[in-house]
């Protein structure tokens, strides 16, 4: 220790406190907030390319689509439960709702979504394989209304830009962690969404026509680059507000989060762009599926490091 | 009536009387704290000075925890007090992301977040926070500040001026104020955490909130990785060697 000779005369230091409370939302929050991403993203995408393009441009999109994102939404709701420290008292937000609270109306309207991605899963899935089940009575009750799926979809699509949004309300509340900038925290998730929504279709679309590819190309392209835009705005120039630049000079100053934050900004945002921008002049599929791979990981990484730095700050 | 509390750091000596009045007091269980007092060493041998600050809830006006909670487990009671509903707590955490103070923990034992609530039930009965009742020199002053007559209202008319809350810039609208505070005693950001310099060594964040093994993934988990929140890199933040990966507790004095 070469404590005796180099403490100036006008700094102060705590001799004597309690532990600091270390990371409180952590490794499931981060899942929380990835899943959803899917969730929401490839539905936004798939309304996309179901507007612009023939249906019988992407065969298993009307059943894929709704499929993973159902899973996706699953895996979101899961891990909301199990990070939950009373995780059977999840009820008590359907039964003593408090509105203010944008965990209650996220809640809320994540679960009507996930209801409605649900029934579209089903039908999707019953009228792709027409064979499967055919006796079951579920699966005939589902054939019978085969037509909600269009018309339910508007309703999801709609739905599901709230969905993908309220995370950035939370953190918006969430007062005491600042470099959650309120603004820029419903733009990145929107586009965490298309990116990985798009990352995500790309992995299915091995029979789907080149344009609607090329399309997917375009969004991963163009939302990993304001994306990562945006990521670079707010780590280098994040100064005005004290508790923001102190956090990002710790991360700036080395350390575990420095490595993982670049790490997530090249695998889910240089490489992608490249990957997809070069696609888009010669197509490369492999390649393609290689850049949606790391999109998966490079954006998991980047939403665990923003969720935890701002946690490092000693608020008191 | 808007009940609210007052410190004259002048007056505090540090002797956690308050600190340990709580823990009885509320049975706040280990690795927790309602109140606690830290000492803020300035200056260079032998021209140096220690300040004592007590930190609790600040029940303020406009709460970012009651904002957020999402089942109304922290609510208002009439007389201004920020208080919790442990029954109804979901432990989302979510106000303890919220909070600007760092006044809220997760209770290992109940699994539901947990403060400081100017001991309401005592208040309930006419008797005074347990804290006001221990501290020595009547250095927390407690009651009612929309009452001009209260004993509180009148320290703060006799200190114009050198009245403080923390973080005003927050908007939260704090009832708990200082006297005799400063920049260094207030703002967690302008003073350091340096290891070696503390009355007890290695310095430290909690390896979890709460109960270690609260979800039912934990519980599977937990045997095969030795659990999750084992610290991931979480030690230390500006003050602190930025090596990203001790796990050490505290270890007694020198």
């Amino acid at each position: 220790m070469d404590h005796v000779s180099t403490i100036e005369a006008t700094k102060a230091i705590v001799t004597l406190d309690v532990p600091l409370p270390g990371i409180i939302w952590g490794w499931m929050i981060t899942l929380n907030m990835w899943a959803k991403s899917i969730g929401t993203g490839v539905i936004l995408v798939g309304a996309y390319l179901l507007h612009k393009h023939k249906k019988d441009d992407m065969p298993n999109l009307r059943w894929m689509m709704p499929l993973i994102s159902f899973v996706a939404l699953n895996v979101f709701l899961l891990f909301t439960l199990l990070d939950l420290h009373q995780p059977l008292r999840m009820i008590n937000i359907f039964i003593h709702p408090h509105w203010t609270s944008a965990i209650t109306v996220g809640a809320w309207m994540a679960s009507l979504f996930t209801g409605l991605i649900t029934l579209m899963a089903l039908i999707g899935f019953f009228d792709a394989f027409p064979n499967f089940r055919r006796q079951c009575g579920l699966a005939k009750a589902v054939r019978a209304k085969s037509g909600l799926y269009e018309k339910v979809f508007p309703f999801v699509v709609f739905l599901a830009l709230p969905v993908t949004m309220y995370t950035a309300i939370i953190m918006a509340e969430s007062s005491a962690r600042e470099l959650w900038a309120p603004g820029a925290e419903v733009i990145q998730m929107i586009l965490a969404a298309l990116m990985v929504g798009s990352a995500s279709l790309i992995l299915i679309a091995g029979k789907w026509s080149a344009e609607a590819r090329k399309d997917l190309a375009f969004i991963l392209a163009s939302s990993v680059f304001l994306s990562f835009l945006m990521y670079m705005g707010e780590y280098f120039f994040s100064f005005k507000a004290a508790e923001v630049e102190a956090t990002l000079a710790y991360v700036h100053s080395g350390g575990s989060y420095f490595g993982q934050f670049w790490a997530a900004m090249v695998l889910g945002y240089i490489i992608p762009f490249f990957i997809a921008t070069s696609s888009l002049k010669v197509e490369n599929r492999t390649m393609m599926k290689f850049a949606a791979v790391t999109t998966l990981i490079g954006l998991y990484l980047a939403k665990s490091t923003w969720l935890e730095i701002p946690q490092m700050l000693p608020l008191s | 009536m808007k009940l609210g509390f007052l410190v004259d750091l002048n007056l505090c000596m540090g002797c956690k009387g308050c600190e340990i009045a709580c823990k009885v007091e509320n049975e706040v269980p280990l690795s927790s704290w309602r109140l606690r007092v830290k000492y803020i060493d300035i200056g260079t041998f032998p021209d140096t000075s220690r300040s004592f600050t007590p930190l609790r809830c600040n029940h303020c006006e406009n709460a970012p925890c009651e904002r957020i909670c999402p089942v109304s487990a922290l609510h208002y009671l009439d007389n201004g007090i920020v208080n919790v509903d442990s029954s109804r707590c979901i432990g989302c955490a979510g106000c303890m992301m919220a909070c600007p103070y760092g006044a809220i923990y997760m209770d290992p034992e109940s699994n539901t977040a947990d403060k400081c609530t100017y001991c309401a039930h005592r208040i309930e009965t006419g008797l005074m926070p347990a804290c006001v009742v221990a501290c020595p020199v009547e250095a927390n002053i407690f009651g009612d500040v929309e009452d001009e007559t209260s004993h509180i209202s009148r320290y703060i008319m006799a200190h114009q001026g050198n009245i403080q809350v923390r973080k005003p810039e927050k908007h939260t609208d704090p009832k708990h104020y200082y006297v005799g505070g400063g920049n260094n005693t207030l703002n967690p950001l302008a003073h350091e955490r340096i290891e070696g310099y503390g009355l007890f060594n290695n310095i430290t964040h909690l390896d979890t909130i709460g109960d270690p093994h609260h979800s039912i993934l934990d519980r599977f988990l937990t045997p095969i990785f030795g659990g999750h929140h084992e610290n991931e890199g979480n030690l230390g933040f500006a003050d602190m060697p930025n090596d990203g990966g001790h796990n050490e507790h505290e270890e007694g004095g020198h």
